[in-house]
């Protein structure tokens, strides 16, 4: 499908909010509806640990309760991508400890809603907030929704505003793009529709809440052994470049900042394949894909404005 | 025939035009309901059902489905016969937030509810904006 115009964009992702479609594996679930409706009936007979035992009465009232979820759950709502992000901005607050400098932070806020205003999804359900993190390594993350993390040593990276400005875009634009949610396996949105189908039905009060917890815990691993060990395919951060190239050029930032940046760190990164490098494509293959956009990288002109208000942030980080 | 649509996210806010620096004419919350008056790219503009507050929001913060806020064992049906509606509360919301806590209680929420206090005004980044020479190329 080719997408020509911003406005063609949306129209399209409006369509696909219609339709309950966010990502690929989710419209792979609504097309084998019919199955999963198969498969709560089979769960009827085999999660015997949410009731013990079933009758023929119960397993009917599940799957018609079922048939309500394959229409209602056919993708996470924003308030489901809300809380599922709020966890992962906890486990990633336990790999890095917060920089507490709300001086800093509040420079990073302002320059990261700015650029969130002009995303394809400038209102999230919670809406975005940005956080330093006080290690040395380099890193970003990005958990749905809208919770942006930094670290120190990734700001040291940036030479100017424009390229911390294109750290944050890049970090939206896993954001808008819905990147962490597509890392949550299929199976587990199964399973959460199963057991919405059996919050439906009648007799089983509570018990569905611990069901729900372990998909939760499961649907949360998924993503952080994505985001945080393995990393997104090459692809998935092609498109987060791309889609931080458009809101930089949006905001009237120059999009050579990511590529600065880049440069800056493809000399920073440890070798052995730790921190960032583990989970990013190299700088260099980044670069390379990013001035097939922008044409060959070149020297930024900024204000002395902007020059100095960034170098009186990097001076407190 | 008229469209209506229904706030999807926690809080926004209905503007007089179409862009994020525009004055600010009402609130709405999760779940309010809008009637659609008129489409302009990304921005809609719209009537509140509750304050008949006219006005711009942004489409990010709409869906077409109609959110049921509390919704019952009747609600779930009703849904089961029309993709119109959505049903707030279902799936992965604070119960199992809660439940997921008692779990792993060494994870950092409060930082996480500190961090959502971070408020940035439409004020503050004008300023920023203006500050720092920045002249915006399209969108918001």
């Amino acid at each position: 499908m080719k997408i020509s115009s911003r406005r063609q964009f949306l129209g399209q992702s409006c369509r696909y909010a219609v339709l309950g479609i966010s990502t690929m594996p989710i419209l792979s679930l609504m097309l084998t509806g019919c199955k999963t409706m198969d498969t709560i009936g089979s769960l009827a007979e085999t999660v015997s640990p949410l009731s013990g035992k079933y009758n023929t009465d119960k397993k009917a009232s599940l799957i018609k309760a079922g048939s309500a979820v394959a229409k209602t759950f056919e993708s996470f709502t924003p308030e489901q991508e809300y809380y599922i992000g709020r966890t992962i901005g906890a486990v990633v607050l336990n790999k890095y400890s917060p920089y507490n400098n709300s001086q800093a932070n509040s420079y990073v806020n302002i320059l990261g809603q700015t650029l969130a205003q002009y995303s394809d999804i400038p209102e999230t359900f919670g809406g975005y907030h940005f956080l330093i993190q006080d290690s040395d390594e380099i890193n970003a993350f990005a958990a749905p929704g809208g919770l942006i993390f930094v670290t120190r040593g990734m700001l040291k990276c940036c030479e100017n505003e424009d390229a911390l400005a294109a750290v944050l875009a890049h970090e939206i634009g896993h954001v808008q793009a819905k990147h962490g949610l597509q890392a949550i396996k299929r199976s587990r949105v199964t399973n959460a529709l199963t057991t919405i189908g059996i919050e439906g039905a009648k007799n089983f009060g509570g018990e569905q809440l611990g069901q729900l917890t372990k998909t939760f815990e499961k649907s949360i691993s998924d993503i952080t052994n994505t985001m945080i060990n393995k990393g997104y395919s090459r692809a998935f951060e092609k498109n987060a470049d791309l889609g931080a190239v458009k809101i930089l050029q949006r905001v009237g930032y120059d999009p050579n900042g990511l590529t600065d940046m880049l440069n800056l760190m493809k000399t920073r990164l440890k070798p052995g394949k730790i921190d960032f490098a583990k989970t990013h494509p190299s700088p260099e293959k980044r670069i390379a894909d990013i001035e097939k956009v922008i044409g060959y990288s070149k020297k930024i002109n900024q204000p002395k404005s902007r020059i100095s208000r960034f170098k009186n942030f990097i001076g407190i980080i | 025939m008229e469209k209506f649509m229904s706030v999807q996210v926690k809080e926004t806010f209905i503007r007089m035009s179409s862009s994020f620096i525009a004055k600010i004419k009402g609130k709405l919350l999760y779940g309010d309901q809008v009637a659609v008056i008129e489409e302009n790219d990304a921005w809609i503009k719209i009537k509140a059902f509750n304050s008949n507050i006219t006005g711009w929001m942004h489409s990010s913060a709409l869906t077409v489905k109609k959110i049921i806020l509390k919704p019952g064992e009747k609600d779930v049906k009703l849904a089961a016969n029309s993709d119109e509606y959505a049903l707030a509360g279902k799936g992965f919301n604070k119960d199992v937030e809660k439940e997921y806590k008692k779990k792993n209680p060494n994870l950092n929420f409060a930082w996480v509810d500190k961090m959502e206090s971070f408020k940035v005004s439409s004020r503050q980044i004008q300023q920023f904006q203006r500050k720092g020479k920045l002249v915006p190329q399209g969108g918001a």
